[in-house]
């Protein structure tokens, strides 16, 4: 008999308890932050170079293409769903824009960049709640068709902006305001809205809700495919945008652009504390996550340290963030 | 108590039972139950939906563990919530939800994990010579080639007895098997049970088909509301007898007075020829404050009659209007429009966002209402879950604490907070207090009644037939996905059980 035994929930003793998981959650929720602090802390004691203007804007402009990706992965793994066509979609949508760029303008082929971001995530996003597929693989599928379609547009070669256009084109790679790259400029804009597009808005709480649990958001009311979609098109954007970064700064774009970044981006955001079953998290999760990896590579260089270990210790965070979480949440069930 | 006298068994029983106790959140679903089951007996344990069958069956097979109390196998004292020595000493249970591996061959279940081998190396012919011994025995056609996920629930039953019986079980218990199986394969279980139990088996068998329990077990067990309350010989008993000692138990709640449906209240819900799945032809009419309960077995179409009244399936047929206006393409979102909210049945999986705070979950149904633009208003949003939240009494530390860390009770709350907020014309309720503590119950019996008072059009499903006697102005009851009575107020609740088992002909 399915009625009997029903455990609803393991709820814990109010008292000790409660307290516990409390401390739990504080530590979970703050425990990246501090770490990313000690990084810091560590690398300006260690080194004469850290603190110094130059690094800061080189490290802000590195971080700006992982962030961007960490950003449009966080706001995916929170609504449930993974979206590795990220760097596929990079790739693709910067090719679009070089292409367009040389028929019009500048301006033009980037604005067209950052639309064919949006229609390559409202596919994904499509091909995803339609097919019904988990994301993991579906995402996966569509990723080698992009990467394949990046292929076909540029015939395998380097697509270049038209030589009077160069300068203009690499634009991204100006300093801004505070003597930032305009990189980090719109990498910031873009980080700032989207956070309050999932923290603060009627749609970043549907966000939450169907990542935590779809049928209760279902039966709420909320279209669980919509926000789905929604998702990949925000990823979309995210993609598109780092891809023109990266674009700006080589000065062209091609078909293998960034291949495997979209997994970078995923460690990120787990890196900084989002859950990967969906439901939680934050998208200023993501750029910490992305912060420490950048400062890893970053630290490496200052301290003049062997940078063939540089993805073991990246690894070793990875399994150390996750299982660090892990182990948080047991305690406090 | 009603106590009877027993037997003595010479040997040491196959099973004894010594004040059994276990409570969930503080709900106690099991309480001192004491019992004996010789070898070889078949034995019955009937009782309503939540009287604490499953949970004794799994207590005994170490699926989990009793808060207090003592189990002895063949005379051995075993440690509580240990699955191991319940296979140790031959104990296998066979569940409503199989354990069966569905991609492997029916051959590869019933031998899963103790293939015939030699150094490692599988000797399929000899697992088949043994399948053939077991097929002899009880007599099942199934084929020993055929993947396990595309049979029959039936015969994947069957796949799971003949795995017990080649792991050499020697106490079958198993739970409600007969209700997945048509009337043929039910006659040869039964018998494939007394052959079995001829032969030594024990047999634990829960079911809700009194005839048939009374027609196969030497001896049978009443829980009701966690307690044992008869033990004794199947000869003995009838159909009504069993049904007397299920249901006949005092009031120990006091439930709130529904206040009278006035005469000129409008029919508020209308459904006429619902069906899909089980639910065949439902018609049904709730008027303004009027509270209609739906009883039935666990089956029989009750929750799935309310989803489809709130468009959570889309209906194969048959229509809902709400206010005498038709809803067409019926879906949540539809149905929320025209003012119906459903509390379901599971909180957990369908009701709240476990990890996400009381207030996001209490906001979550009426978000459009409270924002600037794109933007929550978080002001807004505050004051009006707050005066929910006290309407039902929700008691959390923090507004902004995860919904999980809440009292079942609590947590139930919320989720009416969640539907009261959007002030619903209709409220649908599946089971309003499962796993819920006895003050926030009869919290949200009262919450019903003055609800309904209020002019609200509630339709409630609940296990618990008291519960839903007490709520309810009418009482709908299905079977089969089919409604086969109309009951008012203060109709004996023996008749709607007796309705509900479909022996309406055996009145007690």
């Amino acid at each position: 008999m399915s009625v009997e035994a029903a455990p609803t929930t393991a709820t814990p003793a109010p008292s000790k308890g409660e307290v516990q998981q409390r401390q739990g959650v504080r530590v979970r929720d703050y425990g990246i932050l501090a770490a990313l602090v000690a990084i810091v802390v560590a690398l300006s004691l260690s080194t004469d170079t850290f603190l110094t203007q130059g690094n800061l804007v080189n490290l802000l402009d590195q971080v700006a293409v992982v962030g961007l990706l960490a950003t449009g992965a966080t706001v995916c793994i929170i609504s449930g769903v993974f979206d590795l066509t990220a760097s596929a979609s990079l790739a693709l949508s910067a090719i679009i824009g070089v292409t367009v760029v040389q028929h019009t303008s500048v301006l033009v082929g980037f604005l067209a960049a950052i639309l064919a971001g949006a229609m390559l995530g409202l596919v994904t996003g499509t091909i995803v709640v339609r097919s019904g597929v988990n994301s993991f693989i579906a995402t996966l599928a569509t990723s080698i068709i992009y990467r394949g379609l990046a292929v076909v547009v540029t015939g395998g070669a380097i697509v270049y902006p038209l030589a009077d256009q160069a300068e203009q084109f690499g634009m991204l790679t100006w300093p801004s305001l505070f003597g930032l790259t305009s990189a980090t400029t719109v990498f910031v804009v873009v980080v700032v809205v989207i956070g309050l597009l999932i923290s603060a808005t009627t749609f970043g709480r549907r966000v939450y809700a169907v990542g935590g649990n779809p049928e209760a958001a279902r039966l709420s009311g909320i279209r669980v495919g919509s926000i789905h979609v929604a998702v990949y098109m925000i990823s979309g954007v995210c993609s598109a945008l780092a891809g023109l970064i990266l674009a700006s700064r080589a000065g062209s774009a091609q078909s293998s652009m960034a291949t495997g970044i979209e997994l970078t981006a995923i460690a990120a955001a787990v890196i900084g504390g989002t859950s990967i079953l969906g439901g939680e998290g934050a998208v200023w999760r993501g750029i910490v996550g992305a912060l420490i990896l950048t400062l890893i590579g970053n630290g490496f260089n200052l301290l003049g340290w062997d940078t063939t270990y540089q993805q073991v210790v990246q690894g070793v965070l990875i399994l150390l963030a996750v299982g660090v979480d892990r182990w948080l949440r047991r305690r406090s069930r | 108590m009603t106590s009877t006298p027993r037997s003595t068994p010479r040997q040491a029983p196959a099973i004894a039972v010594r004040g059994v106790g276990k409570s969930y959140s503080g709900v106690s679903v099991l309480r001192g139950v004491d019992l004996d089951i010789a070898p070889g007996e078949v034995h019955s344990l009937v009782g309503e939906n939540g009287a604490g069958k499953s949970t004794l069956l799994k207590i005994l097979g170490g699926a989990i563990r009793a808060d207090e109390g003592s189990l002895s196998f063949d005379g051995d004292p075993v440690a509580l919530g240990n699955p191991r020595d319940a296979i140790a000493h031959g104990i296998s249970l066979i569940s409503q939800e199989g354990a069966l591996v569905p991609a492997l061959s029916v051959l590869e279940n019933v031998f899963l994990a103790r293939w015939s081998n030699r150094a490692g190396i599988a000797r399929p012919k000899a697992d088949r010579r043994r399948f053939d011994e077991l097929i002899e025995l009880t007599g099942f056609d199934v084929d020993p080639g055929a993947r396990v996920d595309g049979l029959p629930i039936g015969t994947q039953q069957q796949v799971e007895i003949l795995r017990s019986l080649a792991r050499g079980a020697r106490v079958l218990a198993l739970d409600e098997p007969t209700a997945v199986l048509a009337e043929h394969e039910k006659a040869n279980l039964l018998a494939l049970i007394r052959r079995l139990a001829a032969g030594g088996t024990t047999v634990l068998l829960v079911s809700h088909f009194l005839d048939e329990v009374l027609s196969v077990a030497d001896r049978v067990t009443v829980l009701r509301d966690g307690e044992l309350v008869l033990t004794a010989d199947a000869a003995e008993q009838t159909p009504a007898s069993l049904v007397r000692h299920m249901v006949g138990r005092e009031l120990d709640v006091l439930y709130p007075e529904p206040a009278p449906v006035p005469a000129d209240a409008p029919v508020r819900l209308a459904a006429r020829g619902l069906s899909r799945g089980i639910v065949s032809d439902v018609d049904l009419e709730v008027r303004a404050g009027e509270v209609l309960g739906i009883a039935g077995l666990v089956g029989s179409g009750r929750t799935e009659t309310l989803r489809l009244l709130f468009g959570a399936d889309p209906a194969a047929a048959g229509v809902v209007s709400v206010d005498g206006q038709e809803l067409t393409r019926l879906s949540p979102r539809r149905a929320m429009d025209a003012g119906i909210a459903l509390v379901p049945e599971s909180r957990k999986e369908q009701g709240l966002v476990m990890m996400r705070s009381v207030r996001e979950n209490v906001a979550l149904a009426s978000l459009g209402s409270r924002r600037a633009g794109p933007f929550v208003r978080p002001a807004a949003e505050k004051s009006a879950v707050e005066q929910v939240s006290r309407s039902v009494d929700i008691r959390a530390a923090r507004s902004d604490a995860a919904v999980e860390t809440l009292s079942g009770g609590n947590q139930q709350k919320a989720l009416f907070a969640k539907w009261l907020a959007r002030s619903p014309k209709v409220l649908l309720i599946d089971e309003p207090t499962r796993g819920v503590d006895v003050a926030a119950k009869s919290q949200i019996h009262h919450l019903i009644t003055e609800l309904a008072a209020d002019g609200m059009a509630v339709v409630c499903v609940s296990s618990e037939i008291e519960e839903l006697l007490a709520l309810s102005h009418r009482v709908l009851v299905l079977r089969h996905g089919r409604p086969v009575g109309n009951f008012p107020r203060g109709v004996d609740r023996e008749v709607v059980i007796s309705a509900a088992f479909g022996d309406e002909g055996e009145q007690p």
